[in-house]
């Protein structure tokens, strides 16, 4: 944009502009980085100093190990989650086949059930009686796993959504001239997917490096990250100065990671024509074979825990029965909550998460996605960070910052709150990278037709942005249905959420509690799946696929 | 009593007066009560009803899902707290309660009907409420009431090799109760320590879970458990529960108690400093020592009632005992050494 050019804007337009950098940045400022800082100090201002913690941090051997532990396991996992579900973001993004839209959905719902559900359910499959018949709980190979399983969904949808909209004349255009498919993809497909790639790398690199419930129940405290390190010393030692100082060492860490990460992909933003919807269907026996292949690999995969899960429910007392659904409803004895209020709690935090997080996350992903420069950058960082923040810091956060001058520390607002910290990233995550792509010519000749910046925006760039958009506001509040961490760290009135609920209920003995937990994942599960099918029928209504 | 009493509550007044006066409002009869307490806090229906109807105030409570967390939450509101009384902190978290001066000193009346070694404060900040003991249950269809091992000692004899399951101290209350009755059995001098003997259950194939609900419901045989030892560590209670939750109606428990090496964890309750309602608050922990409160605890936190002339539940007279002689630790020694314990026990168990 020229100087004169700018003399010339309107005030509203400078203003807009001015507040859509305001917005997430104040919001960001006082959600997260105002209670952060209050914890570290509170933390760090112990009679040994600010530096005696991080004395005690480095000086130990066990949690010199506990670092170590966490950077090569999130490593593994990373690149392992990648690698084993690539093959499935092809496949959906590629091709239409009865049913799809269901599996896409099914596909995330690993990713927002609480990490105590499926720790069970995994060690149903590979605990001592496991359904595979090899017993590797704690072991590192039930964490990886567990992390696979976890975040297969990152890659289908973040890396399927761009490839979806990559034209495959491109790809069609090499194989005319000789390559073969592997060559093809590799020369043609995969520079025009890595910055998706990259995204969801960072994203999985963020979620395993912060792992927790996992972690917690697999691993037995045999292997523990820092983020189990942080929550082991504030609960079980009351020991906030260690605690600070690991908070401290692992945002370092995790804002080293992003800010590589964001380096590497502003120098790889790819420009390309969005193509609409390319999925087909399957034509060849070995497209078909293919298609079946990978989907078959991946119902199993993630379906077999899944699955474990609805059986258990349904196994209270001798054989089959639906006794722990029946007596869900039942508020006789007061250990238990009624599930229909733990249902209405859960959507109602969800849906005032996902607003909040579709606002701040889409103002963000503008600036990260049209700016260029530091701001940008830094601004990407930011909003990351809350990812790499351990639950048990944030929730301690807003405890000591919020006290005045109103004092909200009990508001049961501060669960959305939360959620909409955790779900932002993944709102701007899914938007940068459709931003990005869009092209700026497109934009150009829009404005040089005649049209106002705004008109040209609201043209060519919202009916993409609204699109991806759906897909983030699907995500966002799937995950705070099933968020758990931060949740369970806030000081609140009696509202427990469904993942709340379920960890009361697993606490508790009887066959029934363990029926009841097990029929409330199930239910929660259900809820997950329906959230994202909404948004896929939805998004079935507009042009093209995202 | 009375004296201290008043004399609490007339500091109170006069905090409570300088407070509203430097905020130029009139002080005003508070009517909310709130009640800071963990997940497992339980009551029936009606019960904390008849507080509210007697005292003209809605009690709001607010919950954390763990009890070291709860501690910490008041800790860092210290002076400005969320809530007026507190109530589940433990004998293994008091001592740090104590130091750090989140609690104010109230006597209740109703401490008479309370036994004397609940009673670990002597200036009465923390009220004990109830009790509950950390034994092994054994799955009495795999383990004859007659053959369950009869000490500590007898775990690690091969009969019973293979068959333990316990909770790591770290991650879970239960599991470090039970290393605190393993301390208080063995001891830290000597020729044979606690280290000692765990290094001996480690030999004899003991299984180490995350938390009390992986270990019960998914290693333990007994019960509702689906796994595959027949002792695991768990409460003195837990038999009662089994009934009272069990599809089908029981005559006699699946589990059953082993009666040594067990460890008593006793709930306190406290004014917190800084209320805006300390009235209320101690009114309230009168109210929790009250026959109606105590023997509504058994059958919804499955613990026993502090005050001893509560009426236990038919369920809990046929299938629990109360297990005599259960190891103690000072609280305060708890506190000095409970990081250094669990991660010496970590050395000794982890490979």
């Amino acid at each position: 944009m020229t100087l004169s050019r700018a003399r010339r804007a309107a005030w509203p337009g400078r203003l807009a502009r001015i507040l859509v950098v305001a917005i997430p940045l104040g919001f960001l400022a006082v959600a997260f980085l105002y209670p952060l800082s209050s914890i570290l100090l509170t933390g760090l201002s112990g009679e040994a100093g600010a530096l005696g913690p991080f004395g005690e941090v480095f000086g130990k051997a066990s949690l010199r190990s506990v670092a170590w532990f966490t950077l090569w396991q999130a490593v593994v996992s990373t690149i392992l989650t990648v690698v084993v579900a690539m093959p499935a973001a092809y496949v959906f993004a590629r091709y239409d086949f009865p049913g799809r839209s269901l599996l896409r959905a099914a596909v995330t719902i690993p990713f927002v059930l609480p990490t105590l559900v499926v720790g069970s359910a995994f060690l149903a499959l590979l605990g001592p009686r496991g359904a595979l018949g090899i017993d590797l709980s704690s072991t590192i190979w039930a964490i990886l796993l567990a992390h696979v399983f976890y975040n297969y969904a990152v890659v289908v949808r973040t890396v399927g959504g761009l490839w979806a909209h990559l034209d495959p004349r491109l790809t069609e255009a090499a194989r005319v001239l000789g390559a073969g498919r592997w060559r093809a993809f590799r020369t043609v497909s995969l520079p025009l997917l890595r910055p998706a790639i990259a995204a969801a790398a960072s994203i999985i690199f963020l979620f395993t490096f912060t792992s927790f419930g996992v972690i917690l129940v697999l691993g037995n405290l045999e292997f523990r990250t820092i983020e189990v390190e942080i929550w082991r010393q504030t609960m079980s030692f009351l020991n906030l100065p260690v605690a600070a100082a690991l908070s401290v060492l692992q945002l370092v860490a995790v804002s080293l990671i992003l800010l590589a990460y964001s380096r590497y992909q502003q120098r790889r933003a790819v420009e390309q024509r969005l193509a609409p919807a390319t999925a087909r269907k399957p034509q060849t026996a070995r497209e078909w074979w293919m298609v079946g292949g990978t989907l078959t690999f991946t119902a199993l995969f993630l379906g077999t825990p899944l699955l474990l899960l609805v059986e258990r429910s349904l196994q209270v007392g001798e054989g089959w029965s639906t006794a722990a659904y029946t007596s869900l409803t039942d508020t006789s004895d007061s250990l238990f909550v009624p599930a229909t209020e733990a249902i209405a709690n859960s959507i109602g935090f969800g849906l005032v998460a996902m607003i909040i997080a579709l606002v701040v996350g889409i103002l963000a992903a503008t600036v990260i996605a049209y700016r260029q420069g530091p701001v940008s950058q830094w601004f990407d960082l930011l909003l990351m960070l809350p990812l790499g923040t351990s639950a048990v810091t944030i929730g301690f956060g807003f405890l000591v910052a919020f006290d005045s001058p109103i004092d909200l520390r009990t508001s049961p607002f501060l669960i959305p709150l939360a959620h909409s910290l955790i779900a932002i990233p993944f709102v701007v995550r899914t938007v940068v990278p459709v931003m990005q792509a869009i092209r700026r010519r497109l934009r150009e000749a829009a404005r040089v037709l005649g049209a106002s910046p705004f008109r040209a925006w609201r043209e060519i760039d919202l009916p993409l942005i609204a699109r991806s958009g759906l897909v983030a506001a699907g995500f966002a509040f799937a995950i705070s249905l099933g968020e758990f961490g931060a949740t369970a760290f806030l000081v609140r009135p009696e509202r427990p959420t469904m993942p709340i609920a379920i960890f009361r209920l697993l606490g508790r003995p009887g066959e029934l509690n363990f029926g009841r937990a097990m029929a409330l994942s199930t239910i929660l599960m259900v809820l997950t799946a329906a959230s994202i099918m909404i948004i896929e029928r939805f998004r079935l209504g507009e042009t093209g696929e995202f | 009593m009375t004296k201290a009493v008043c004399g609490t509550v007339l500091l109170f007044l006069l905090a409570a007066c300088g407070g509203s006066e430097a905020n130029g409002t009139v002080p005003t009869v508070p009517d909310t009560l709130t009640l800071m307490t963990h997940g497992s806090f339980a009551v029936s229906d009606g019960i904390i009803e008849r507080f509210e109807a007697e005292h003209g105030v809605t009690v709001e409570i607010l919950r954390s899902d763990d009890a070291g967390a709860m501690l910490n939450q008041a800790i860092l509101t210290r002076g400005n707290p969320l809530a007026d009384v507190i109530f589940g902190i433990d004998n293994t978290f008091l001592s740090r309660a104590l130091d750090a001066g989140i609690l104010d000193s109230y006597t209740s009346p109703g401490l008479t009907a309370v036994p004397d070694d609940l009673q670990l404060d002597s200036e009465h900040r923390a009220t004990p409420i109830d009790f509950g003991d950390v034994c092994i249950n054994f799955d009495r269809s795999v383990i004859n009431d007659n053959d369950a091992p009869a000490s500590l000692a007898a775990l690690t004899e091969d009969r019973f090799r293979g068959q333990l399951v316990v909770e790591n101290p770290a991650t879970s209350s239960p599991g470090l109760a039970f290393l605190f009755a393993t301390i208080a059995e063995f001891g830290e001098e000597g020729d044979y320590t606690w280290k000692d003997y765990w290094a001996e259950l480690k030999a004899n194939e003991v299984t180490v879970s995350a938390g009390w609900d992986d270990a019960y419901y998914s290693q333990f045989s007994g019960g509702a458990g689906q796994g595959e030892r027949p002792l695991v560590v768990s409460y003195a209670s837990s038999p009662a529960a089994e009934v009272v939750f069990s599809e089908t109606p029981l005559d006699e428990a699946p589990t059953g108690v082993m009666q040594a090496g067990c460890f008593r964890q006793i709930e306190f309750a406290g004014v917190l400093n800084g209320s805006d309602a300390p009235e209320l608050a101690a009114a309230f922990i009168d109210f929790m020592l009250s026959i109606e409160f105590q023997e509504d605890i058994p059958l919804n936190m499955f613990v026993f009632p502090a005050n001893r002339e509560a009426q236990l539940p038919p369920v809990f007279v046929d299938h629990t005992t109360i297990p005599q002689g259960v190891a103690t630790l000072e609280p305060a020694l708890i506190d000095a050494n409970r990081q250094r314990w669990i991660e010496e026990w970590d050395a000794v168990m982890l490979p």
